[in-house]
């Protein structure tokens, strides 16, 4: 990490209430969604945030985007705290951080032409209201999200494009804007294999000229090892192991990344692996297990696991895991 | 891929066609061949609108109106599935041959509990069951799938997606079929439960003696578990080998660039390629081989005829005119 921090995140938490308490209960229920989370994201860094379902990472994305308010933490954008903007300033805020969406073929009003879905942020947040200059700008989105020539689909309707072509014009939605950051839940999950690729060389693209930095959410190991300068585990609402892509993905510190490396299917019938299969999901974020959160599901769990809550500790340069085999 | 012994069934020259409201035929499958052996899983291969579900529900006879088996034969047990009167046919779908469906996880019905769901489906085939046998039926094929067998009379949205998909694998054995079709089966889970799901498949392969078909878009699940590969593309055989060939020495440019733009954590160094452009239109294919316009080895010859499946060696046959005929 050498470029300037854009966002930095501190201690974040956010708990939802889970019904409301009974009348003889006494305590209050909580879903930990997000549970304690810190990291940093320079300028033109990719972060890869991977996680089962459930762990945290979308409502995570959601805290960063302002459309939850965190129950705990700060975030800081561009040395700014940010965790509390409302009004004009939460929606300056907005213009810099955009986010990109899974699933294209749902993300996309049917009855808006490619050219209104990508000038309608820039109505939005009311920039270049002259119609001749908002046009350009729209086109310049279509084609630096690789749509070209970018004419020819100004008039068309997404129900005219591929699954990859709509991707595209969601990122163009993105650029649009000139964020600084973007958050990409699962970009390429919908997509067919052969055209993944492309939207993950198209995004690494934007990396590298524009110094965009993205915050990529996946629960797919193997795409953001493409793409991701860094990996961020996360499990029930925290980070359990950050660092270099290299390092988390060949020297693993934590169990649990050790068994979510160990079940990527590998192209290779000649490779085939022992699997650590993790058995049932993880456990609800209502009643988060004492000790260490991992350890019901831990394969290598032992006495102290169930009583001391390991925190993130450097296993080597940049590169932490939360686990006490480590300490 | 040459024992003749454990074959249970022998798909020959399959033709299918999609008729459309103005009576065009579109060919959605065109000269497919394959065998299934017991015990064994075969991976059907390819892109979204390449003729993987269309071919997997044909071998069931349950393609939608519009689809019409045109040619071939499909042997199961010394007879042509195609000749069977729509009667005998009832009788070979799920006794003989089950299918996980694709999204099988919204497949179940909401307002019944799981267990009657199953239920239902084993006393369609089996009549004569008393409610004691299906349930002991119903609590054995839990057994199998593992669901703890309290939990047959919950209702669907008490269940994670994984678990879902249990519950219709469950389901899909109810009449100890010999074939299971699983189309999709992992689509749209985690990889953590997708490895589960995968683990009971082959579990079920081997303690059971199933002939899987895999239909998938995911050449990993494929390397993984696979024992033969069938990889389509526009509707035709592309490439159909046994998985260590189809994996080590393809055949078909179709293959390599699949390959090439699978993710693979065993070789991170290698820059992710993509394929360019998009599998043809059923109602717009090429004049030549329906690979060629994306092809980066296409010549003359390509844009002019269809190429004929070619053998490699004995057990690898690929369709392309690069390949030299054995």
């Amino acid at each position: 990490m050498t470029g300037e921090v854009i966002l930095k995140v501190e201690d974040l938490y956010k708990r939802f209430p889970a019904g409301r308490p009974g009348i003889w209960s006494g305590t209050e229920a909580f879903v930990h969604a997000v549970d304690g989370v810190g990291f940093e994201l320079a300028k033109g860094e990719v972060l890869a945030l991977a996680g089962e379902s459930g762990c945290g990472k979308s409502t995570l994305a959601l805290t960063l985007m302002g459309l939850e308010t965190p129950t705990n933490g700060r975030v800081t954008f561009h040395g700014e705290d940010v965790t509390h903007l409302n009004g004009k300033a939460l929606k300056a805020y907005r213009r810099r951080i955009q986010m990109v969406f899974q699933d294209p073929y749902e993300s996309l009003n049917p009855l808006m032409t490619i050219e209104d879905l990508v000038a309608e942020p820039l109505v939005v947040h009311g920039i270049d209201p002259d119609a001749a200059s908002r046009r350009r700008r729209v086109l310049t989105a279509l084609s630096d999200a690789g749509l070209k020539p970018p004419e020819s689909f100004m008039r068309r309707y997404p129900h005219e494009l591929s699954g990859g072509q709509r991707q595209r014009v969601v990122i163009a939605g993105a650029l649009v804007l000139d964020p600084d950051v973007l958050l990409a839940d699962e970009p390429v999950s919908m997509l067919d294999v052969s055209i993944r690729a492309e939207i993950l060389n198209l995004l690494w693209e934007l990396c590298e000229t524009r110094g965009i930095a993205v915050l990529l959410i996946t629960h797919d190991l193997a795409t953001s090892a493409y793409l991701a300068d860094r990996v961020a585990v996360m499990y029930l609402g925290r980070i359990v192991e950050i660092g270099s892509t290299l390092d988390v993905l060949e020297k693993p510190a934590h169990p649990y990344t050790q068994a979510l490396l160990s079940v990527v299917p590998v192209p290779n019938p000649r490779r085939r692996k022992e699997r650590v299969i993790l058995q049932g999901a993880p456990p609800n974020a209502i009643h988060i297990p004492a000790g260490c959160r991992f350890h019901p599901r831990c394969p290598k769990v032992f006495d102290r696991c169930a009583e001391i809550d390991p925190v993130l500790q450097e296993v080597a340069p940049g590169h932490q895991a939360a686990c006490l085999l480590n300490c | 891929m040459s024992d003749r012994s454990d074959v249970v069934m022998q798909v020959n020259h399959l033709h299918i066609d999609y008729v459309n409201p103005e009576q065009v035929r579109l060919h959605a499958v065109e000269d497919v061949s394959f065998q299934l052996r017991s015990g064994k899983m075969l991976g059907l291969v390819g892109e979204s609108g390449c003729g993987k579900t269309t071919l997997a529900l044909a071998l069931m006879r349950l393609l939608p109106a519009a689809g019409r088996i045109v040619g071939g034969e499909v042997i199961f047990h010394g007879r042509d599935l195609l000749d069977l009167s729509e009667r005998e046919m009832e009788r070979v779908r799920w006794q003989e041959i089950a299918i996980v469906f694709q999204g099988a996880m919204n497949a179940l019905n909401p307002v019944m509990t799981v267990g009657r769901q199953i239920a239902e489906a084993i006393r369609a085939h089996n009549p004569l069951f008393t409610a004691e046998q299906t349930r002991q039926r119903v609590a054995e094929l839990f057994d199998l799938v593992g669901i703890a067998p309290e939990r047959a009379d919950q209702y669907p949205f008490q269940f994670s997606g994984g678990m879902r998909q249990r519950v219709m694998i469950a389901m899909s054995l109810a009449c100890s079929p010999s074939i299971l079709v699983a189309d999709e089966p992992t689509t749209a889970l985690d990889v953590m439960i997708q490895a589960q799901i995968l683990e009971l498949l082959e579990a079920l392969r081997d303690r059971l003696g199933l002939a899987v078909v895999l239909v998938t878009h995911d050449l990993g699940v494929v390397a993984e578990l696979c024992d033969d590969v069938l990889v389509m593309y526009g509707g035709v055989t592309a490439e159909y080998a046994s998985v260590d060939r189809l994996y080590n020495h393809p055949a078909h440019p179709y293959t390599r660039s699949l390959l090439a733009a699978f993710p693979n954590l065993a070789n991170l160094a290698d820059r992710l390629s993509s394929i360019p452009g998009y599998p043809p239109r059923l109602d717009d294919l090429p004049p030549g081989c329906r690979f060629a316009p994306r092809c980066p080895q296409a010549f003359e010859r390509c844009w002019q005829e269809q190429p004929h499946l070619r053998q490699v060696e004995r057990g690898h046959a690929a369709s392309c005119f690069l390949v030299e005929g054995a």
